[in-house]
């Protein structure tokens, strides 16, 4: 079917267009964008939209999600994930390969292919493993799973603490042009930690996260990515001090891109406090503090920080009901990313509109190399179409889980219909079935 | 005067005020000790439940006793004999525990955090018995009643807490509480059991105890746990001893009247010596029994009960 967006307002920051535009839609590719599309409208045959007094955007892309399929579908499925990822305005998510099994073979790629072509209802690209088994030990059969599908490689939810095999794992991907997404913590030093090490985490009796566990980590994978010459990012960057080690590291020329992830920007180390031990503050990196908040706004601003990403990390009622000690870190975020940009990024303006848009759109499309993040003619119809003055409170989920720190929270600015390859797949913040 | 709270989860959480409340409410029931019957009818046809997720032979039996000599019903729960061992969930087993209509949860705990998840999940008055590295709001306040039994204040007072203040719930409760009341709070130990930030919380940290010996009016020693040098966090319980152990030398530049006080159970020749321990200094005993009547007065006034009123007693 053709579609065409009429009367919105076109924000493609890839080629820096920000202006009211008609866009045309045929056999699932973006055929034309211009002004008036609607005087040929009886030629065209399309589906119209009304996008009148809403942003029209590439479709988002995030390149950190967690959807749990294989091993633990009763906390999510490629299904349930896609489902939340059309919600929040996604329409391409990567999903990590920590599950169960650990995606360390073609097979495992091959499933999750088939399984998103079938189920899902937003594009799913694969990440491999880094290290057989996520162990940290040999590497993965990463070319094989590149030719099977996978845009990057990463051992996310842990580090690879030897330094040696994370040299040789990017000069390795450097070759097969793919990314290492890093998660970065230094084991030792985290030590099980259940918080932000400081004054919370003391009054509160709460094993501490030192900020150094992930700053060294950065640290050793700059120096590596300088080593190898290959691509590294860093994955939910949290720190103040972190976001100077990349900031410094671009400026020397390293190839080194990065992302956050919104709850870093949008809360600090006292929800815990504030939550009485709400487990739902329970993350990892943890919530930092104020001055870091403020860093990683400077650090999206600036640029040093490339991409925001979900780390969608849905787990079960009864697993984050429990001791805080005992609950899994994480929470879910594909239906809460974009309207926690919009409002403590875009509406607070510490980022204009269109930077804030690149980094959810061509900006991870550039890092994980894929012809995505764009509204160029010719290019997949990928569509989403912001409504900035929406305003809603956060507390249903299209997920399977709902462990969110940000249940309760008045919002403005959400997704208000996703387009997959010229599809709807959603519009009003309801999924459209098939 | 009454305490308008329905849990006691920490000393953080009460004011000046309320703190007073108790500490002047157990005066009554301490005196009660003396007499040949030692029980009132207060909590006549209350039951209170002890439920302890890590041994206890002290606080629960003080808390059992204190429930008593109010009359209430107890019950105790032990971690090995419950369903806990079966994979029930700590919010499963209050819910249950709520019930059986139970008023009051006592709850001792290895993890922070775990009596604020009964306070939320269960309508009965929650005390927090110590949670993890959090908070023993009942040590807190037994120390404070003690302090002030025998100095009659605490305005103005130099206390130290001297030992593993990173693990020890018992120096968090004391820390809130004795400075709400105005005391000097000293933190003492080695660097690695000092936990970050701990100076915002209005104490000065010390690494060597004879810098300050002078001055101080109360010594409040904690225990330490073996299990910490696998840590890292010490070499050998012998240097721990050398370096912080509370001995007669260390106590040769002390006030003739200082308070020596250990929340037990004691490491003897480790952190204190048994010259000080036994010493005439030592209000160690003493601790436990005002921590029943402590007890008491928290019991009493979460159960809705007139801090005046009590005072009754003692006709």
């Amino acid at each position: 079917m053709n579609l065409l967006i009429l009367n919105g307002t076109v924000c493609d920051p890839a080629n820096r267009t920000y202006k009211k535009a008609d866009v045309l839609v045929e056999n699932g590719k973006i055929v034309k964008i211009g002004k008036t599309l609607n005087s040929k409208l009886s030629t065209l045959n399309a589906k119209i939209i009304d996008a009148k007094g809403k942003i029209v955007t590439p479709g988002l892309i995030d390149i950190h999600t967690h959807l749990r399929e294989p091993g633990r579908e009763d906390e999510e499925t490629i299904r349930t994930g896609t489902l939340a990822a059309a919600v929040g305005g996604f329409t391409t998510i990567c999903c990590m390969p920590n599950t169960n099994p650990v995606i360390d073979s073609v097979s495992g790629v091959k499933f999750i292919i088939a399984t998103a072509h079938q189920e899902g209802v937003v594009n799913v690209l694969p990440v491999g493993a880094i290290t057989k088994g996520q162990k940290g030990e040999q590497l993965a059969e990463i070319g094989k799973m590149k030719n099977a599908g996978i845009v990057a490689i990463s051992d996310d939810g842990k580090p690879v603490m030897n330094a040696n095999v994370m040299r040789r794992a990017l000069e390795y991907s450097k070759m097969l042009g793919i990314p290492i997404i890093s998660h970065c913590e230094d084991t030792n030093l985290s030590a099980l930690g259940e918080m932000n090490e400081g004054y919370i985490s003391t009054v509160l009796g709460l094993k501490g996260i030192p900020r150094q566990a992930e700053e060294i980590m950065v640290s050793r994978d700059i120096a590596l990515c300088e080593l190898s010459e290959g691509k590294v990012h860093i994955a939910h960057v949290s720190t103040a001090r972190s976001v100077e080690l990349i900031r410094d590291a671009k400026k020397r020329g390293i190839k080194v891109t990065a992302e956050t992830a919104p709850h870093y920007f949008s809360l600090t180390d006292e929800e815990v406090k504030n939550g009485n031990y709400n487990t739902n503050t329970k993350i990892n990196p943890p919530l930092r503090t104020k001055e870091d908040v403020k860093a990683i706004c400077k650090g999206l601003a600036d640029g040093t920080i490339d991409c925001i990403a979900s780390d969608h990390a849905p787990h079960l009622d009864e697993e984050k009901q429990q001791e805080f000690k005992l609950a899994p870190s994480g929470i879910i975020g594909l239906e809460t990313t974009l309207p926690l940009v919009i409002a403590n990024l875009v509406h607070k303006e510490s980022l204009p509109l269109i930077d804030a848009i690149a980094k959810l759109t061509c900006n991870p499309a550039k890092i994980i190399g894929i012809k995505k993040g764009t509204l160029s003619v010719g290019s997949d119809a990928d569509i989403t179409i912001i409504d900035l003055n929406k305003t809603k409170t956060i507390g249903k989920f299209e997920s399977k889980c709902k462990n969110s720190p940000f249940i309760g929270m008045k919002l403005t600015g959400f997704a208000d219909t996703t387009i997959v390859a010229g599809k709807i797949v959603m519009t009003g913040g309801k999924i459209v079935s098939d | 005067m009454k305490l308008n709270h329905k849990d006691l989860l920490g000393l953080e959480y009460l004011s000046k005020n309320e703190i007073e409340l108790i500490l002047e409410t157990a005066k009554p029931f301490k005196e009660l000790f003396t007499r040949t019957v030692k029980k009132v009818p207060t909590l006549r046809g209350k039951t209170v439940v002890l439920l302890f997720y890590e041994p206890s032979t002290r606080t629960r039996t003080s808390f059992e006793l204190a429930a008593k000599r109010l009359s209430a019903d107890t019950v105790n729960i032990a971690v090995s004999t419950s369903a806990v061992v079966k994979g029930e969930s700590l919010i499963d087993t209050v819910k249950t525990i709520e019930a059986m209509k139970a008023d009051f949860v006592v709850v001792r705990h290895s993890m922070s955090g775990a009596a604020h998840i009964i306070a939320k999940t269960i309508s009965a008055s929650v005390v927090n018995a110590g949670d993890g590295m959090h908070e023993h709001p009942t040590q807190g306040l037994l120390d404070m009643f003690t302090v002030l039994e025998k100095k009659r204040k605490i305005k103005g007072l130099n206390i130290a807490i001297v030992g593993d203040i990173l693990h020890s719930r018992v120096a968090r409760s004391n820390i809130w509480g004795l400075n709400k009341l105005g005391a000097n709070v000293f933190v003492v130990g080695p660097a690695t059991l000092i936990p970050k930030d701990i100076e915002k919380l209005n104490v000065e940290v010390h690494y060597d105890i004879s810098k300050i010996i002078h001055k101080l009016d109360v010594i409040n020693i904690l225990r330490i746990q073996k299990e910490r040098q696998e840590q890292h966090l010490f070499p050998s319980l012998e240097e721990y001893s050398e370096l912080f152990g509370i001995n007669t030398q260390k106590l040769s530049n002390a006030k003739k009247d200082i308070l020596i006080m250990h929340p037990g159970p004691m490491n003897r020749g480790i952190e204190i010596s048994s010259e000080v321990a036994d010493s005439k200094n030592s209000v160690i005993t003493e601790q436990v029994t005002n921590g029943i009547a402590v007890r008491m007065a928290v019991l009493y006034l979460l159960s809705g009960g007139d801090g005046g009123e009590c005072e009754s007693f003692n006709s």
